[in-house]
């Protein structure tokens, strides 16, 4: 009996009792959950346009971070360094598609699979050895980042704000919204799209693929260097980033392969969850740690009974 | 060949092309034909017989299916274009309409509309113009213009991706089994817009079709496809009339209908291929 009072009394109790903390403990939940939600968009754009189940994305929010500071270090004014970045990740999309995706092109999902998992090692190596292995400071205030806080007291409680926490927010949100108008008004948005529905027709049509897949894999590059600031600016920058960029996996279960809501939503439902389930149950209950494994629990339970994703996209079908 | 009179002005030839698929597997062993700028060519022939090969060997969908012209040559307006892409040829005014279909599911009509401008540099006006225009072929078009395609019906997709197909501004279309899957209405009123559109916007049309009764009805020439290389050619009309496309293609012959078992044995004995 006490034992389940712990799980299902208490910890509404607590939530009631201190509603600023609760409140505290949802916006660092959201915050992260809002990075995770932006690695699952890239995913869900490569994915959408070329059926490649990329396992580099989580890479690439390390590497451009780190091409971010490492340009920085060598004296290159933040802002410029940031526009090389862009450059960069540029030169990474070609790269990747003249080199792995043009050669590989019909081949099986599994063997393109495996090539992202090449560009991983690939990243992660020359990364190390161009930037070398420790943990770097994200050039949090050169960017003009506010780094204060805000501070607020609802319920006469007390939830402290960090500006760059804001700031992510409000850049991730801008992000979507410009890749959404992106993908519905354009014209190359609209070959994206298609792209994702049939490649034969796109080709047909006279919709390039080597054109495209650059194009999406440079907006890919674009998400990682904004997740990698974000992310960066929190945590430092090092390899270890990738596994919080591995969280993307469960909100892809979550939220289903193709959607772009289903990655905004699926993220943001994940981070917003595991800082609940680790502060009101898990520390107290099962000894913390929980946000390690929350996610990947979570997704295959969801997985068990919608295996397509909450948002998987509708398969159209016509009797 | 047979009766054909060389035409003036060819827009397409294709001379003695093989097509093998994954390296191993031959689908077209030397297959020619010309169509002429403003005519409607048909290719006839079952299943298998290379009529999709041939269309996607000339439009260059076949490097993605792993397939691969090994001979002969294509010559569209006077220039070979074997090497060129999809797009360059789209560009040129080549394009294909899939077998199937193949609308982009999830875009809406009118988006899926606007994909087939996507190789034009001649700016939003132009190609609302033309927007317009395909609007008026397919009035029903307009109606579902912002149902997703994939929740229209199977005469409608046909029409999307035929208006798809003209809005890039083509002089040839490739037509891939119109008639596929669609009520016997249905494939008049289609072929008849293929008329119409061949009449008046003078859009020169290559089309695969099982269907030989009603391709031949409209088109001006036909071409017949077995096993890869094209055993018969001719005036669309005396193909009506002949007494072996009768008998193997349209189910008649002068002894009235046959049973199937019959028509194959005769087939056995006579053969138009050794």
């Amino acid at each position: 009996m006490e034992f389940l009072s712990k799980v299902f009394i208490d910890p509404f109790v607590d939530m009631v009792a201190a509603p600023d903390f609760l409140m505290q403990v949802v916006w660092e939940g959201l915050v992260s959950g809002v990075l995770y939600a932006l690695i699952a968009l890239g995913f869900v754009l490569i994915f959408r346009s070329s059926r490649i189940f990329n396992f580099a994305q989580g890479i690439m929010v390390v590497f451009a971070a780190l091409t971010l500071v490492g340009l920085h270090e060598v004296g290159v004014p933040a802002w410029i360094s940031f526009a090389l970045t862009l450059g960069v990740m540029f030169l990474l999309a070609v790269g990747i598609e003249r080199v792995v995706l043009r050669p590989l092109v019909g081949q099986p999902d599994i063997i393109l699979f495996m090539a992202t998992i090449g560009i991983t090692l690939f990243l992660i190596g020359g990364g190390e050895l161009i930037f070398g292995g420790e943990n770097k400071r994200m050039i949090t205030e050169e960017l003009g980042i506010p780094t204060g806080s805000v501070v607020l007291e609802p319920f006469g409680g007390l939830l402290i704000l960090e500006q760059k926490d804001i700031t992510a927010v409000i850049g991730a949100v801008a992000l979507v919204v410009a890749l959404l108008a992106f993908l519905n008004y354009t014209r190359m948005g609209r070959a994206v799209r298609a792209l994702g529905d049939d490649h034969q027709a796109a080709l047909s049509v006279g919709i390039s693929l080597q054109t495209i897949w650059v194009l999406v894999w440079f907006i890919a590059g674009i998400i990682a260097l904004v997740t990698g600031i974000a992310w960066g600016s929190r945590a430092g920058v090092s390899f270890a980033l990738e596994i919080i960029a591995l969280k993307a996996l469960p909100v892809l279960m979550l939220g289903g392969l193709e959607s772009i809501t289903g990655a905004i939503i699926g993220g943001l439902a994940i981070g917003v969850l595991e800082k609940l389930f680790e502060i009101y149950w898990g520390q107290p209950l099962l000894g913390g740690n929980t946000e390690a494994w929350f996610a990947y629990v979570l997704a295959l339970v969801v997985l068990l009974f919608r295996p397509q994703g909450l948002f998987g996209e509708k398969i159209i079908e016509r009797v | 060949m047979l009766d054909a009179a060389p035409d003036p002005e060819t827009l397409l030839e294709v001379n003695n092309i093989e097509v093998i698929y994954n390296h191993v597997i031959l689908v077209l062993k030397g297959v020619s034909l010309t169509v002429p700028k403003g005519g409607i060519t048909a290719l006839l022939g079952g299943n298998g017989a290379g009529k999709t090969t041939t269309l996607k060997a000339i439009s260059n969908l076949l490097h993605s299916e792993r397939g691969e012209v090994t001979k002969g040559s294509v010559i569209y307006d006077g220039t070979p274009v074997e090497h060129l892409d999809p797009a360059a040829l789209v560009r040129r005014g080549v394009i294909q309409v899939m077998e199937g279909r193949h609308c982009f599911e999830h875009l809406t009509v009118e988006e899926n509309l606007l994909t087939g401008a996507y190789t034009r540099r001649d700016g939003r006006g132009a190609v609302s113009d033309d927007l317009d225009l395909v609007y008026q072929y397919f009035p029903r078009l307009k109606e579902r213009r912002s149902a997703q395609a994939g929740y229209t019906s199977g005469g409608e997709q046909q029409m999307c991706a035929i208006g798809r197909a003209l809005m890039s501004r083509p002089e040839m279309i490739l037509l891939d089994e119109p008639s596929m899957g669609l009520a016997p209405q249905l494939v008049e009123e289609i072929f008849g817009i293929v008329k119409d559109l061949n009449e008046k916007e003078g859009v020169s049309f290559l089309l695969a079709e099982q269907n030989t009764t009603v391709a031949l009805r409209f088109a001006h020439y036909g071409y017949i496809l077995e096993s890869g290389r094209v055993v018969m050619d001719g005036d669309a009309a005396s193909l009506l009339e002949n007494p072996d496309v009768k008998e193997f293609y349209l189910g008649m012959s002068e002894a009235g209908r046959k049973s199937f078992r019959d028509v194959r044995s005769y087939r056995r004995r006579k053969r138009w291929l050794s």
